[in-house]
């Protein structure tokens, strides 16, 4: 007989009292009482005390009441809703309450192991909530209250009125288990089909059965194109038979844009080696080669990470990943497995990077926005609403990096509308390698690459092994589907949950003790397209692999081949280990609580080949299988005719507030400039976010140097430093910029600006320009529009020429094609909507002594203020005028003598001097060309410098041939000044003014 | 045997905790090390199976982290695995004259465990809890403590020490009864205080439930408590965050200010002082 539990806490619940609020907030004003209730649900049978033993340990007598088997009944309640997850949904509690009793079990028995395997193996738990209401609320009210606290993709819920509460004893025992029909075998695909067979093969997936109207049901999209499906056609013709569902699937996945990056590699217009290797590869090789001696990098581009020169026995590592289509579906399981998945890319360099600090970035609708749109015409599966999209997202990125013991002290909010058909999530991992493994450093040669940390290579004859979580049907068709437009069709399976602590275990397991053990020979995060891709990835360092899919473990019986090969179920990596190491690794997994298995071997067989059940169920090619996709060619238009561009504009009507930059209004009426510019102050692109900041743990690690908060005032910060040794001072900075607005009307200044953005922030806190390297993101829309391609294409360009004259290396990068929306609005009316093709620049840094840094917030009074560089009308960077500019900051940050230093940006200088004002707390008196209040020039710095230090600032300024101009000084008192050239009043307020409006936007977020 | 004399004038060693999830472990051997300690890294596991390991140290520490996700309730996961595996082991390094020590994650172990506040030497017996924030949110910030009780080995000579919070429950309560014997005992050790309006720094009065100084809604701004021997001792903060001087949130403005006034910049801050106690303690 299963059991249940159900905890209630005896006192104030705190949880209870802001979904109360919540509630209220909603309308729902009548909601008198609410009860929370946590749930666990076991599958088997225990004595009454061996219950009471049970619940005793999941619960806690001083804060908690538990009622075993008895339904919680207050007097006074209306409706009861749970929210329990689909079977099969990652449940981090129900692992945890297992984990628990198993435990509880087993040392408190005399059972023998034989008995406890059996027990362990009928045992299952489940974690669920209960709502109790207390209202005068209809049905429908209730569905509506339930949707807001669950997400149907992956919440199952159930209410119960009063009244069938009470005579079915509660809610009852609710199982979510997965029961699946057994599919034992692969299903041949025939493909000497039409092409229009081909086609809805590629668009809709194989047919997995007819249902009973005679309805062909597929398996999802496969997003293979027609050209991609004849070739593979003609693959098989020539083997002579068809393909198996497996090696169809596995085709698809390998092929996908999401893993091969089919457009960055495509020849565009005259541009035949394609934009990656033409632009952004080429940028890195030539920079390298300048660099000489100088060259900062370590691995480029072929790794899960970039990596660069640490010290000479350190490496710092950087990756920034993208998981826009499933925060669009679940923010929150969205955000988390995309935080875990980059972290993996960081474990998965080289022989295992240390995550020593994740960044984030989001862009969003805007939070107000309460206009419904759908993904069908008949408006049964609504999009979700940007502030819900927003809450989910921070809260899933909250999650994943906090468990993981990892600071995310940097990143950034963005908002235009046209990140509400999908958002952007952009997260990064930041790691620190030892260039040789513990044992080796200790001997003479430290530098040797005998056994270098930093290369791997799979041998012939290592074992394949999987260690971490176990396969599901949870992320099936994840790289397939990101690699289209979200529609109708998008599949739910693509949804997981992360669950961060069984990643932990296996971060720390492989970081912090079988990579300096040397227990084996290489690693890769399983990510996109599961097992398939990892497998087939690693295969190609020595030429072949032969995998047992049944020797897989899987959460549950049942899954079919396909399915266990290509998953994407999370935390999870693969190694190849030598089979004289198998034991020792396996032995010290067990003892770190990570399951480990051999699923094959690593052969020289030129081939993929996977069994199951001792049936071959794939045998591909390796070459095929990676270089048999045909190249495509792309053609791209600048015909941005007028038409189509006030369309794009009348669709989506920008929102003008970032565009004061550069247009003077001509009103300097006092009033209209001061309104004017508190609006700009607290737009939510340059507002405070210090919620966020807030509630991510940026000093973890213990490694904080300047956080994304800085000074009293708390402002947000450009850049962030960590100290990631305790025995060194050297550390590592990072920060990030976009455009996305710009990129619009000029694609190629869009990457200009942006790399000069990205690069100055670092300059700014202490980082010698000669030691940036920059990670690209790009995020673009409608690749099948040849404009969109000309856009992509422009600023793929001026990638090139930007980094190329700073300098500046690209390490890594990702691209996410296909973030558009098709869908109906309230009217029932198509709307279509593209994210405004995104640029993301990531920065980093090192930092040679970080007791130099310089953080924003203004020190003293009567400290002078400096602008560093010319006000121009030109967008795009003057290269040699940045370099110098940095030159000038970098060599006064190393004398000492800036006591501030700010990247202008956003809002251009009046924002600036505001946010350095609000940090430190103290007024200025500034005068300055009014002209250029709010430009976003770039190249520009703002310093302050204290009295006795002038002249040495002075003389480097003119050493270095820069302009640098006395705007004003600090005030010791509260009093925020501008005046223009004529010395009339431009803004006139006080730093509190100033604070509250820069701090009210998200206040209550 | 006295541990004190053994190991006088050697330096003492810290076991402390890792594993399933636990995160703070390595800056937490840092800042023993700095106060002049040694210290090991210790997985739950290899204790489980070499169970007497724990009779070599003289501190035992259960750091920061997020043992079990928190799920079921932060720290009662990995309380059930020690009571259920080293349970008596445990309780004998305690009636030793030795220290232990839980931090943010690994107070709530102790709490759960019933180490702390262990009011009539009952130690086992669950009497306080650390609840979810009034925020409900995880919340990362820097406060300001006093020190309330001379009875705590690891706070004595300190009186104030500003060092930052980062969890999602710490959120203190007791029953009244409980939090009278507390009181009455000694044994409130560390105590939120607020940051005067006009000065911006801290005058030493309570934060009175006021966020953010509060930054939790612990009940009478209880940060940390003592067991009634004053040798073990849990608390929300994290000194090791706040232990170097570049890890403060104002260093660059200090320094500014230091260098003005034609000062050495330290290198050290607050929290370093709570370790360097618990080193002493042995000397």
């Amino acid at each position: 007989m299963p059991h249940r539990f159900e905890v209630i806490s005896r006192h104030k619940e705190t949880r209870a009292e802001l979904r109360l609020n919540k509630l209220r907030s909603l309308g729902f004003v009548d909601v008198q009482r609410f009860y929370l209730l946590d749930c666990i649900t076991i599958s088997s049978d225990f004595s009454p005390s061996q219950l009471q033993t049970i619940a005793d340990s999941l619960s806690n007598p001083v804060s908690q009441k538990i009622y075993i088997d008895e339904p919680f009944l207050p007097n006074e309640f209306t409706w009861a809703i749970e929210i329990g997850f689909h079977p099969g949904v990652t449940d981090n509690v129900g692992n945890t309450a297992r984990e628990i009793i198993l435990d509880l079990l087993n040392c408190h028995s005399e059972r023998s192991e034989a008995k406890r395997n059996e027990v362990e193996e009928s045992l299952s738990v489940y974690s669920s909530t209960l709502m109790l209401l207390d209202g005068f609320l209809s049905m429908g009210q209730v569905q509506k209250i339930s949707e807001y606290f669950a997400n149907s993709l992956i919440h199952s819920i159930r209410i119960k009125n009063r009244t069938s509460y009470r005579n079915g004893k509660g809610m009852g025992i609710h199982i979510p288990k997965v029961e699946l029909k057994p599919h034992p075998q692969a299903d041949e695909v025939n493909l000497t089909v039409s092409d229009e067979e081909l086609l809805k093969i590629g668009k809709l997936g194989i047919v997995d059965r007819i249902d009973e109207n005679g309805n062909e049901i597929r398996r999802g999209s496969l997003a293979l194109d027609l050209d991609y499906l004849k070739t593979i056609q003609n693959y098989f013709k020539t083997l002579g038979r068809n393909p198996t569902d497996v090696e169809l699937e596995s085709l698809a996945q390998t092929w996908s844009e999401h893993c091969k990056h089919t457009i960055f590699a495509a020849q565009i217009d005259d541009i035949e080696d394609g934009i990656f290797k033409h632009y952004i590869k080429r940028a890195t090789e030539e920079i390298r080669k300048a660099k000489g001696e100088n060259d900062i990098c370590v691995s480029v581009f072929h790794d899960n990470a970039g990596g660069i020169i640490f010290d000479e026995n350190f490496v710092v590592t950087d990756k920034v990943e993208t998981h826009n289509t499933p925060s669009a579906l679940d923010p929150f399981g969205g955000a988390v497995t995309g935080i875990l998945g980059v972290n993996r890319d960081t474990i998965g360099f080289g022989k295992g990077a240390k995550p020593i600090l994740n960044r984030f970035g989001f862009c969003f609708g805007f939070p107000d926005d309460e206009q419904q749109l759908y993904r069908d015409k008949e408006k049964n599966n609504p999009l979700l609403l940007p502030k819900r999209i927003m809450e989910g997202v921070i809260e899933g990125v909250n999650v994943g990096g906090n468990c993981s013991g990892i600071p995310t002290p940097q990143g950034f909010l963005y908002f235009d509308e046209r990140y509400k058909g999908k958002p952007l999530v952009f997260v990064g991992t930041v790691g620190l390698i030892p260039r040789t493994s513990r044992s080796e450093r200790s001997e003479e040669s430290p530098k040797s690459d005998n056994h270098s940390l930093i290369e791997k290579q799979t041998q012939v004859g290592d074992y394949i092994v999987m260690i971490g979580g176990r396969v599901g049907q949870d992320g099936i068709h994840g790289a397939t589907f990101s690699s289209e437009a979200l529609n109708e069709a998008s599949p739910s399976t693509a949804v997981q949950i992360g669950d961060a602590i069984t990643q932990k275990k296996l971060s720390d397991a492989i970081v912090k003790e079988a990579r300096d053990l040397n227990l084996f020979n290489s690693i890769t995060d399983n990510g996109a397209g599961g097992l398939s891709c990892s497998v087939a990835e690693m295969a190609k360092e020595c030429g072949g692999c032969f995998v047992e899919l049944e020797k897989v473990p899987t959460k549950y019986p049942n899954l079919p081949p396909w399915k266990i090969w290509i998953s994407e179920s999370q935390e999870r990596m693969t190694l190849a280990i030598p089979k004289q190491k198998w034991k020792t690794f396996f032995d010290l997994m067990t003892r770190r609580g990570v399951e480990a298995t051999i699923i094959g071997e690593f052969t020289n067989s030129g081939k993929c080949v996977v069994t199951f059940n001792g049936k071959e169920v794939m045998n591909v090619d390796l070459d095929f299988l990676h270089n048999g996709l045909p190249k495509k060619k792309l053609v791209s238009s600048n015909q941005q005719s007028a038409v189509s561009r006030e369309q794009r504009a009348e669709n989506t009507s920008i929102t003008p507030l970032l565009h004061y930059s550069i247009t003077p209004t001509g009103n300097s009426q006092l009033a209209t400039r001061n309104s004017q510019f508190f609006q700009l102050l607290s737009h939510p692109n340059i507002c405070s976010t210090e919620f966020v900041s807030q509630q991510y743990d940026h000093t973890v690690q213990g490694t904080t140097i300047i956080s994304g908060l800085q000074g009293k005032g708390r402002v947000n910060g450009n850049a962030s430093v960590i100290r990631p040794l305790f025995n060194s001072w050297k550390g590592v900075a990072v920060s990030q910029a976009l455009y996305p607005h710009l990129t619009e009307s000029n694609p190629y200044a869009t990457a200009g600006i942006t790399i000069d953005q990205a690069i100055r922030n670092l300059v700014a806190v202490g980082v010698s320009l000669n030691h940036i390297a920059l990670l690209d993101n790009f995020c673009w829309c409608d690749p099948n529009n040849p404009e969109r391609l000309f856009q992509l294409k422009e600023t793929a360009r001026g990638c090139y020429d930007f980094a190329v004259g700073f300098g500046t290396p690209f390490i890594s990068g990702k691209d996410s094609m296909f973030n558009d929306f098709h869908g109906y609005n309230e009217q029932g009316n198509e709307v279509n909507i593209s994210v405004l093709p995104t640029l993301l620049i990531s920065s980093l840094g090192v930092v040679n002594d970080v007791r130099k840094c310089v953080t924003m917030d203004l020190k003293s009074e009567e400290d002078d203020i400096f602008l560093v560089g010319n006000n121009t009308k030109e967008i795009i960077p003057n290269i040699s005028e940045t370099i110098s500019n940095c030159k000038v900051i970098e060599e006064a940050i190393d004398y000492e003598i800036l006591s501030s230093s700010y990247a202008i940006g956003f809002g251009g200088i009046g924002i600036a001097l505001t946010k350095m004002s609000i940090a430190g707390q103290l007024g200025i008196d500034v005068q300055l060309d009014e002209e250029f209040l709010f430009a976003e020039t770039p190249s520009r710095f703002l310093v302050t410098v204290t009295k006795e230090n002038v002249e040495q600032f002075s003389k480097i300024v003119t050493e270095k041939n820069v302009t640098a101009t006395k705007l004003g000084r600090v005030l010791s008192f509260n009093k925020f000044s501008i005046k223009n050239l004529k010395n009339e009043n431009v803004i006139e307020t006080t730093v509190e003014e100033l604070e509250i409006t820069y701090k009210n936007t998200f206040l209550g977020f | 045997m006295n541990s004190k004399l053994e190991t006088r004038n050697s330096k003492p060693k810290t076991f402390i905790l890792s594993g399933y999830g636990l995160n703070c472990e390595e800056e937490t051997k840092t800042a023993f090390e700095l106060a002049g300690g040694n210290a090991d890294i210790i997985h739950i596991n290899d204790w489980n199976e070499n169970k007497t390991i724990i009779n070599d140290y003289q501190i035992f520490t259960v750091p920061g982290g997020f043992s079990y996700g928190d799920d079921t309730g932060s720290g009662n996961a990995m309380a059930n695995k020690i009571r259920n595996h080293c349970w008596d082991e445990l309780l004998k390094f305690i009636s030793e004259d030795k220290l232990v020590l839980g931090i943010c994650n690994g107070f709530q172990v102790l709490v759960n465990l019933g180490l702390l506040p262990a009011i009539n030497n009952e130690y086992g017996k669950r009497s306080v809890a650390l609840l979810h924030n009034t925020s409900a949110r995880y919340v990362n910030r820097w406060i300001n403590v006093k020190t309330t009780s001379e009875k705590c080995i690891f706070t004595k000579n300190i009186p104030r020490m500003f060092i930052p919070v980062a969890h999602g429950e710490g959120n203190f309560f007791a029953e009244d009864e409980t939090l009278s014997q507390l009181k009455a005992n000694n044994q409130i050790a560390l105590q939120y205080i607020r940051v005067n309006d006009s000065t911006r720094r801290e005058d030493g009065n309570l934060a009175n439930g006021e966020f953010p100084f509060n930054p939790n809604g612990s009940l009478d701004d209880i940060a940390g408590i003592c067991d009634t021997t004053g040798r073990v001792f849990g608390l929300m903060p994290h000194p090791e965050r706040g232990m170097f001087f570049t890890q403060r949130p104002d260093w660059t403005l200090l320094k500014e200010k230091f260098k003005r006034e034609k000062k050495e910049l330290p290198e050290f801050s607050d929290g370093i002082e709570i370790f360097r106690n618990a080193v002493e303690y042995f000397q």
